[in-house]
């Protein structure tokens, strides 16, 4: 069957459809000329498989998907993908939820993509979270070794996010550490943006390989930069212009939060340029400072939050800025030892591109653990 | 008699277990099981207290900003600090924005297939269904073309061999009432608000910068500036397109939500007879602005129990204290329960391992602890905040909640039900879109005077708290009444307890074996085939659980916690 009748038959658009295209090209930084793969790939006859599994989570990952548009959830939904397990959107119940789950894993061995949202428990047996009975560690066992491909959502599944701060009461892992060897994409952060989730999914579904990640197996189109660098505070920065009181006239002009514990400088993530909820804004443009929620164990390293770098706990960075001998005074001075200090933070986070079709991704390691706080 | 096992109960938030037996047709016992538990107290514990909203935030994403605010709202409480009027309205926007999206999503994707036949609604005629939408409402997208077009799609996608969510869904039940032509107006209107429901929140991100999970919030007020005469911040430009996404909603409020609650209310009468439960109902109370008194409450604060007269008792937090005999967690005396401020936590499963077939019913079986006020089970809710608000004469919810019993001609007490919920849910959504124009104009008019204060920053640094203090912060979040404590010793958080709408509705029997409110809701409920119990999810449902929410621990000291102003809380 051609692309065009059965889009038809579907009730697309087939202007609307190219567009989605286009803003899929877009999204994942290719050129326009994509577009037409894109859009060869969305035109599969029978729509891929995708399961979604749902732990020790709270949703918003759940949430932030339903939030993308280009393509829609609905469009996907309908258009694009089949959905044939998800907790909180699926009409079936019970037994004749899990049904389907058991169902794809058996029909679509090896063809399904399966998504994580949340943290996987450890103690007691599983106790603390199972589902139709099951243990989660079970459940992602089963699910996730059969899968074309898994990605994990959101900090949760990423690395065990704030079920596994310390002092991690129920033993929640990330994917990558309760399935050793497991090959993953993560799109971290609390929640990661919807638009990257689908951008991920649309990027599988067009070269048939998942996009290329770095050490962490985050995917470098949404993961490749720090918040720093693609910053539109930036410049600010760079001119010592810096924020020092909530409401201050240096707040209403936008100037930087770095010393109301801005995380941006050590943050890989897209958000400055993206931006969140049909790019309305992102936090630092709504005047808050990043909390550095794609980053490994950020609840612990990054806590307190309203503590400027380096000084928080667990940021490994010995020598704060102050004791360098140069305080925040001298706006040229701040300006070169904020950039020293942020240079040891970039190098310690450095990514390191990995080919995902060359060679699995590596699994994440521990969380950087701060000291209890 | 029938022993049934609904697990995982889907279209909701989180992790909910069911089990039932049926007896005649009915239900006639239940047990309500959270089978979830991470601990978010135990890891706010030794934290700087200003962060606390993030993390209790992220308690749920479905229930996202009510937990910051509860959050902000107990450290305020405890460390004395004022938020200005301008926090205080963009904390209401965000609020009342949250209420639109939660409430819209709950009745259209988490609640409506189980009143909606999708796979009859492609049996519809398009014509019939653009005159049935046209009768009932104003809302332009109505025509045959259009109708048709979505029958086609959701005929295509059934017909597929892949219907992806809409797979074994219990369509073709007899218990579905709905003529195709009503079961495609909401099937459209499914798809439709799955479009919509991004755009109001749009208005969380313009204040906060991203939905979910907002980042604004602080202690003492918020972090979004506010200066006409800047880029940087809110100025008239950001409140205008505030404006035009509240109008917005309210359109879609009043033109396409309101109207599909009412037409698919009344094509199920009897479901205003099941579900009761308790009859029970408790509210903090909420929204007072600009005034900062307890008064003041839009929805008001109080305990009703209709069954006795709609007379109006007044909360006393005191009263509120958690069981956990039935719940996976030890205490050194078993059959009493303990204050919040008295709490303590030693969760220990003694359930079955997994996998499991049955929960042991008769011991413990859950990870959500039962609160109780004054010993007995409260029901939280839109349903809770209509008749608390209705019998202390609030003139807008007595209006609006008058009205729709007029068109629905049944009694206020018909209320209690589970089609009760689902109709104050959506009288109270439409209350808050007119709210939310009112705190607009409010917020505007403030800033008009010079005021730009966003924050207070009198008792931002730690330096400036006393030594050992302690606070209360309440909310009214869409699913209900919403309580944060907090202890603070040497400006770190030493206790963190929170008690949550669906603790108090999905909570397990207590020492007196007393039942849950969910429990106690599902006591005769029909249910025609036992293999396909659609109607206790309609009444599962109707409480639109969230159980990341319900599961929290308590105060590992078990400290008592004595404070001056117990009843007041930061409701501001």
């Amino acid at each position: 069957m051609t692309g065009r009748p059965l889009l038809q038959g579907r009730g697309v658009d087939r202007r609307a459809f190219l567009a989605f295209c286009g803003t899929m090209a877009a999204t994942l930084a290719m050129p326009q000329s994509y577009v037409p793969a894109i859009a060869k790939a969305l035109k599969t006859a029978k729509r891929p498989v995708l399961v979604w599994l749902e732990f020790q989570d709270c949703t918003g990952c759940t949430e932030s998907f339903l939030k993308a548009s280009n393509p829609s959830v609905g469009g996907l939904v309908l258009d694009t993908l089949s959905i044939n397990y998800h907790e909180t959107l699926m009409a079936a119940s019970g037994k004749d939820a899990e049904a389907l789950l058991a169902e794809t894993v058996g029909n679509d061995r090896g063809q399904y993509i399966a998504v994580v949202e949340g943290s996987i428990p450890t103690k007691e047996n599983g106790a603390y979270c199972t589902i139709g009975g099951r243990a989660a560690l079970d459940i992602a066992r089963e699910v996730c070794s059969n899968a074309a491909a898994v990605i994990t959502v959101g900090a949760c599944a990423f690395d065990g996010g704030w079920p596994s701060a310390n002092p991690n009461p129920t033993g929640a892992l990330g994917v990558s550490s309760a399935l050793p060897g497991a090959k993953l994409v993560n799109l971290p952060g609390c929640p990661p943006n919807g638009v990257n989730i689908t951008a991920t999914l649309v990027h599988f579904l067009t070269f048939g390989s998942m996009p290329e990640v770095d050490g962490l197996g985050r995917p470098l189109f949404a993961y490749g930069e720090l918040i720093h660098d693609t910053c539109e505070r930036r410049s600010h920065f760079d001119a010592g212009e810096f924020v020092e009181t909530w409401g201050d006239e240096a707040h209403r002009k936008g100037w930087c939060l770095y010393n109301m514990g801005c995380k941006g400088p050590e943050t890989h993530h897209n958000c400055a340029s993206v931006r969140w909820n049909d790019a309305t804004n992102w936090p630092i443009g709504a005047g808050h400072g990043c909390v550095g929620c794609s980053e490994p164990g950020f609840w612990d390293a990054d806590s307190p939050f309203y503590g400027r770098l380096p000084n928080v706990s667990g940021f490994g960075v010995q020598t704060t800025a102050d004791e360098m001998g140069v305080g925040f005074v001298a706006a040229t001075a701040a300006v070169v030892v904020t950039h020293a200090a942020i240079s040891i933070v970039r190098d310690r986070f450095k990514p390191e591109p990995i080919k995902a079709a060359a060679a699995p991704v590596k699994a994440a390691p521990p969380p950087a653990k701060g000291p209890p706080v | 008699m029938t022993r049934i096992v609904i697990d995982p109960i889907t279209r909701i938030e989180g992790h909910l277990r069911i089990e039932a037996t049926v007896d005649g047709g009915a239900v006639n016992d239940a047990w309500s099981a959270s089978t979830m538990f991470r601990g978010m107290e135990l890891v706010l514990r030794n934290r700087d207290p200003r962060e606390a909203w993030l993390y209790a935030q992220r308690i749920c994403g479905v229930c996202t900003t009510v937990h910051a605010l509860a959050s902000v709202r107990a450290v305020e409480d405890a460390i004395g600090a004022r938020p200005p009027i301008n926090a205080r309205l963009l904390r209401n926007i965000i609020a009342g924005t949250q209420y639109i999206q939660d409430h819209i999503v709950h009745f259209y994707h988490l609640h409506a297939f189980d009143w909606v036949d999708a796979v009859a609604a492609t049996k519809a005629d398009p014509a019939a269904t653009a005159r049935l939408a046209q009768s009932i409402s104003a809302w332009p997208q109505s025509s045959a073309g259009y109708f048709k077009g979505i029958r086609d799609k959701v005929k295509a996608v059934i017909g597929s061999g892949q219907p992806s969510l809409f797979a074994n869904g219990y369509w073709g039940h007899p218990s579905y009432r709905l003529a195709p032509e009503a079961n495609l107006l909401l099937v459209a209107h499914y798809l439709e608000a799955l479009e919509w429901q991004r755009e109001i929140v749009r208005v969380q991100a313009i204040i906060g910068g991203k939905n979910p999970h907002p980042q604004t919030y602080l202690v003492g007020g918020m972090a979004i500036p506010i200066d006409p005469n800047s880029q940087a911040a809110l100025n008239m430009e950001r409140f205008d397109q505030i404006r035009g996404l509240i109008e917005r909603a309210k359109a879609f409020v009043e033109q396409v939500y309101v109207p599909d609650s009412l037409l698919l209310a009344a094509h199920y009468p009897e479901w205003f007879t099941y579900g009761a439960g308790h009859r029970t109902y408790m509210t903090y109370g909420d929204f007072a602005e600009p005034s900062s008194d307890i008064s003041a409450y839009r929805f008001a604060r109080g305990i009703v129990r209709p069954a006795r007269g709609m007379h109006v008792e007044s909360l006393d937090q005191n009263k509120i204290a958690e069981y956990v005999t039935r719940s996976w967690y030890a205490y050194p005396n078993e059959k009493a329960p303990l204050h919040p401020w008295e709490g303590l936590t030693d969760p220990k499963y003694t359930g079955p391992n997994p996998p499991y077939d049955f929960l042991d019913v008769d011991e413990k079986y859950s990870w959500s602890k039962a609160p109780r006020y004054a010993g007995e089970p409260m029901e939280t809710g839109p349903l809770a905040r209509l008749l608390v608000s209705y019998a202390s004469g609030r003139p807008e919810v007595k209006k609006a909640a008058d009205g729709a019993l007029g068109t629905l001609k049944i009694p206020l007490a018909a209320l209690s039900s589970t089609l009760g919920r689902v109709v104050a849910r959506a009288l109270e959504t439409q209350l808050m879109s007119g709210w939310l124009i009112e705190w607009l104009d409010q917020l505007i008019a403030n800033v008009g005077t010079g005021d730009l204060r966003i924050h207070d920053g009198t008792f931002w640094e730690p330096s400036s708290w006393p030594g050992d203090c302690q606070g209360w912060g309440s909310h009214e979040g869409p699913r209900g009444s919403l309580g944060h404590w907090i202890r603070i010793k040497n400006e770190k958080i030493e206790n963190y307890q929170a008690v949550v709408p669906t603790t108090w509705n999905a909570s397990p029997r207590d020492a007196n074996g007393v039942r849950g409110p969910y429990e106690a809701a599902l006591i005769g409920t029909p249910v025609v085939d036992p293999a396909r119990p659609i109607e206790i999810l309609r009444t599962i449902h109707s409480f639109d659980p969230c159980m990341a929410c319900a599961v929290h621990v308590l105060d590992l000291s078990g400290r008592q916690i004595v404070r001056v102003d117990a009843d007041r809380g930061a409701g501001w």
